[in-house]
C-alpha cells in the first residue's frame, strides 16, 4: 500500500515536471523569457545536477572531495569530443562525458578514497589541477584557448538531465547501498565493522558523482559555445562545494533550493566578480561559525511538509549534524 | 652536466621558497590539525606589503621584508582569532571549509581593494653579483634566496628547540590537553605558532616577488598549495620535514622543466603528492600511527 502511495507521488511529480518542461519552452518559443531568463535557467539546471552529484559524495557518503571541477572537465571534453570531432549526436554525447567521468571517477577514487577527511581534500584538490593541466597541454582539443562547442543543449533535455540525476541519486539514497554510505559517514570504523565493504560503497558513490558531473559538464559544454581550461580550475570545484555546503550537508533538497538560490545571487553579481566571491566567501564562514550543519542540515524539505514522518537520506536525529 | 647543476640549483632556491611557506603549513596543522588554506594567501599579502614598502616607503630591501614579516605575523593571528579560535571543537571539515572561506576572502578582497592588476616587482633592489664556479653561473638571486631561507629556518629551529615558547609549542601540539593541565596558556601558543609561520610566509612573499617578478592577487594560491605538497611528502607537522620536503620539490620541478616539460610542472607537484599519499601517506619523516577506536 505504501509503495503504491509512493510510486503515487512520483508520477505526479514526473506529471509536474513534463507540464512544467512544456509551459517553460513555450515560454521560451514566444520569446515571453528573454535570452537573459533562459541563460539563468540553463546554469540553475546545470548547477543542480552538480550539486545534487556533489551532495551525494560530500552529504551522503561523507568524502571531503574538492576536485568535482575534474568531472565535470572530463565530461566537457568528452562530450565535445563526441559531437565536434567525431558528428555523432547530442544524446550520445551526454552519455559518453558521463561515462568518461565516471572512468575518471574510479581511476581517481581507488587509491585517494583509502585517505581521510583533509587529506582526501587535497589529493581530490590535486587531481582537478592535474585534469586542468592536461587538457591545457592536448593540442586536440585546443589546450589553451580551448574548444569552439555548437549550441545543442536544450531545455527539455536539460530537464530530463535533471529529473534522472535527482531521481538516481535519491533512489541510491533510500537503497541498501545508500544506507551503507550514510553508516560510513558516520561511523567509517564502525561501518566497517558491521560487515560493510567501506572502500566499495565509497568507490560507488564517488563513481556515480562523478557520472553525473560528467552529464553537467555535457550540458555545460554544449551550453557556453566554448570550453577553456580555465573554466574548470577549482575556483570552480569551490563554486559546487559552496552549494552543498550552504544547502546543509547531507539534504538533497538543501543542495537543490542553493544550487537555485545561488545561481540567481551570482547571475545578478556577475557584473562585480570579486564582489560576488567576497559575499560567497563571507557567506562560507559565517556560515561555518553560526551554522554548521548549512541551511537544512540533513533534512529534507518534504520532512517540514509531513510534520511527525522522519526524513530521508539523514540521520534521525540532530545532535550530530555534520558530516565527518 | 653544467646545465643540470645550473637546473639543480634554480630547483635548491625555489625549493627554499616553497619550504619557508611549507614551515607554516606543517607548524599550524602540527598543533590545531588544521590545513590552513589561507596560508599561501599570506604569502600574497607579504609579497604586497613588500612590494608597497620598497615602491611607496622607499625602503631597502632588508627593512621591507622586515617590515612584511612583521605585519604578515600580525595578520595570521588576526586569521586565527577571528575565523578559526571559535571553530577549535568544531569537526575538521568545517575548520576546512572556513579555512576555504578565509582564503577566497583575501584573494577577493584584495582584488576588490586594489583591483587585480599584477605590479612588477622593482629589480635590483639589492646589488647582487653572480657567482661562477667552474663554468656553472650561480646567480646572486638564487644565493640571496638560500640565504634568507636557511638563516630563517636555522632562526626557528631555535626558537622551537631553545626558547620558552617553543616548548609550549611542542607540548600544546603533542597533547594539547595535557599541556593546558600544565598551566600552559594553549590560546596564546597557539597564536604565537600563527604568527611564527605568517611571519615566514611574508618572508616568503616577498622573496617569491623577487623570484617571480611579478605580483598579483592570486599569485598564492599554486605556490601555497605546492608547499602544502612540500609539507606532506615530509611527513605533515615535522619540522625538518617540510624544509626537505621543499627543497625536494623544488628540485623535481626545475628537473621536470628542464627535461622539456615546463608546461607539465605544475602537475608534477601534484602527481608527487598523489604518490606520496597513497605509497607512504605519513610522510617520508613520518611514523606510521595506528589508529584507535
Amino acid at each position: 500500500m505504501k509503495n503504491v502511495k509512493n510510486a503515487k507521488g512520483f508520477w505526479g511529480s514526473i506529471v509536474l515536471v513534463i507540464i512544467f518542461t512544456v509551459v517553460t519552452q513555450f515560454l521560451i518559443n514566444g520569446g515571453t523569457l528573454n535570452s537573459f531568463y533562459v541563460n539563468t535557467l540553463f546554469s540553475i539546471g546545470i548547477n543542480i545536477i552538480l550539486a545534487a552529484s556533489l551532495h551525494l559524495i560530500i552529504g551522503i557518503t561523507g568524502q571531503f572531495s574538492i576536485g568535482h571541477a575534474g568531472f565535470l572537465a572530463v565530461g566537457a571534453y568528452a562530450s565535445a569530443i563526441v559531437t565536434m570531432k567525431l558528428g555523432l549526436p547530442f544524446p550520445l554525447a551526454i552519455i559518453a562525458g558521463g561515462i568518461a567521468a565516471a572512468i575518471a571517477g574510479l581511476i581517481i577514487g581507488i587509491p585517494t578514497l583509502r585517505l581521510k577527511g583533509d587529506y582526501l581534500a587535497i589529493a581530490t584538490l590535486g587531481f582537478g589541477e592535474i585534469v586542468r593541466i592536461v587538457f591545457l597541454n592536448i593540442d586536440y582539443v585546443g589546450g589553451a584557448s580551448g574548444m569552439t562547442v555548437s549550441h545543442l543543449t536544450t531545455w527539455p533535455w536539460l530537464l530530463a538531465c535533471v529529473v534522472i540525476t535527482i531521481v538516481v541519486i535519491v533512489n541510491f539514497t533510500n537503497s541498501t547501498h545508500g544506507r551503507a554510505c550514510i553508516s560510513i559517514r558516520e561511523n567509517e570504523i564502525a561501518a566497517d565493522a558491521m560487515g560493510i565493504n567501506t572502500t566499495f560503497y565509497k568507490v560507488i558513490a564517488f563513481v556515480i558523482g562523478a557520472f553525473f558531473a560528467g552529464v553537467a559538464g555535457a550540458l555545460h559544454a554544449h551550453n557556453f559555445y566554448i570550453i577553456q581550461p580555465t573554466n574548470f580550475s577549482f575556483l570552480k570545484s569551490f563554486d559546487i562545494l559552496i552549494l552543498v555546503v550552504i544547502g546543509g550537508l547531507g539534504s538533497m533538497s538543501g543542495a537543490v533550493i542553493a544550487a537555485i538560490l545561488l545561481t540567481i545571487i551570482s547571475t545578478f553579481l556577475s557584473n562585480y566578480p570579486e564582489v560576488r566571491m567576497v559575499i560567497y566567501s563571507l557567506v562560507l564562514i559565517v556560515m561555518m561559525l553560526f551554522r554548521p550543519q548549512g541551511l537544512l542540515g540533513t533534512k529534507e524539505i518534504t520532512s517540514f511538509l509531513k510534520i511527525g514522518k522522519s526524513a530521508k537520506g539523514g540521520v534521525q536525529h540532530d545532535s550530530k549534524n555534520t558530516v565527518a | 652536466m653544467e646545465q643540470l647543476i645550473q637546473q639543480l640549483v634554480n630547483g635548491i632556491s625555489l625549493g627554499s621558497i616553497y619550504a619557508l611557506i611549507a614551515l607554516g603549513y606543517t607548524m599550524v596543522y602540527g598543533i590545531v590539525k588544521l590545513i590552513n588554506f589561507a596560508h599561501g594567501d599570506v604569502v600574497m599579502v607579504g609579497a604586497f606589503i613588500g612590494f608597497y614598502s620598497i615602491t611607496i616607503l622607499d625602503l631597502g630591501f632588508f627593512p621591507a621584508l622586515l617590515i612584511s614579516m612583521a605585519s604578515c605575523a600580525i595578520f595570521g593571528v588576526l586569521i586565527e582569532r577571528i575565523a578559526y579560535k571559535p571553530l577549535r571543537n568544531a569537526t575538521r571539515i568545517a575548520a576546512l571549509i572556513t579555512a576555504i572561506g578565509v582564503s577566497l576572502f583575501i584573494e577577493y578582497g584584495t582584488i576588490y581593494v586594489r583591483g587585480a592588476q599584477p605590479e612588477a616587482y622593482p629589480d635590483n633592489i639589492v646589488p647582487l653579483k653572480s657567482l661562477e664556479i667552474s663554468g656553472v653561473k650561480i646567480s646572486g638571486q638564487s644565493i640571496l634566496i638560500l640565504v634568507i631561507s636557511i638563516s630563517l629556518m636555522i632562526l626557528l629551529q631555535f626558537i622551537v628547540h631553545k626558547t620558552k615558547i617553543g616548548k609550549a609549542m611542542r607540548a600544546v601540539s603533542y597533547d594539547m590537553d595535557a599541556a593546558r593541565l600544565m598551566g600552559i596558556n594553549v590560546n596564546n601558543t597557539i597564536s604565537a605558532t600563527f604568527a611564527i609561520g605568517s611571519a615566514l610566509a611574508g618572508a616568503a612573499g616577498v622573496i617569491l616577488g623577487m623570484y617571480y617578478t611579478k605580483i598579483d592577487p592570486l599569485m598564492g594560491i599554486t605556490p601555497g598549495i605546492k608547499a602544502f605538497v612540500a609539507a606532506v611528502l615530509g611527513g605533515i607537522g615535522i619540522i625538518p620535514g617540510a624544509m626537505t620536503g621543499g627543497l625536494l620539490l623544488g628540485v623535481i620541478e626545475s628537473l621536470v622543466s628542464a627535461a622539456g616539460g615546463s608546461l607539465w610542472r605544475d602537475a608534477v607537484a601534484f602527481v608527487v603528492l598523489i604518490l606520496i599519499l597513497i605509497f607512504r601517506p605519513a610522510g617520508l619523516f613520518g611514523k606510521n600511527v595506528r589508529e584507535k577506536v
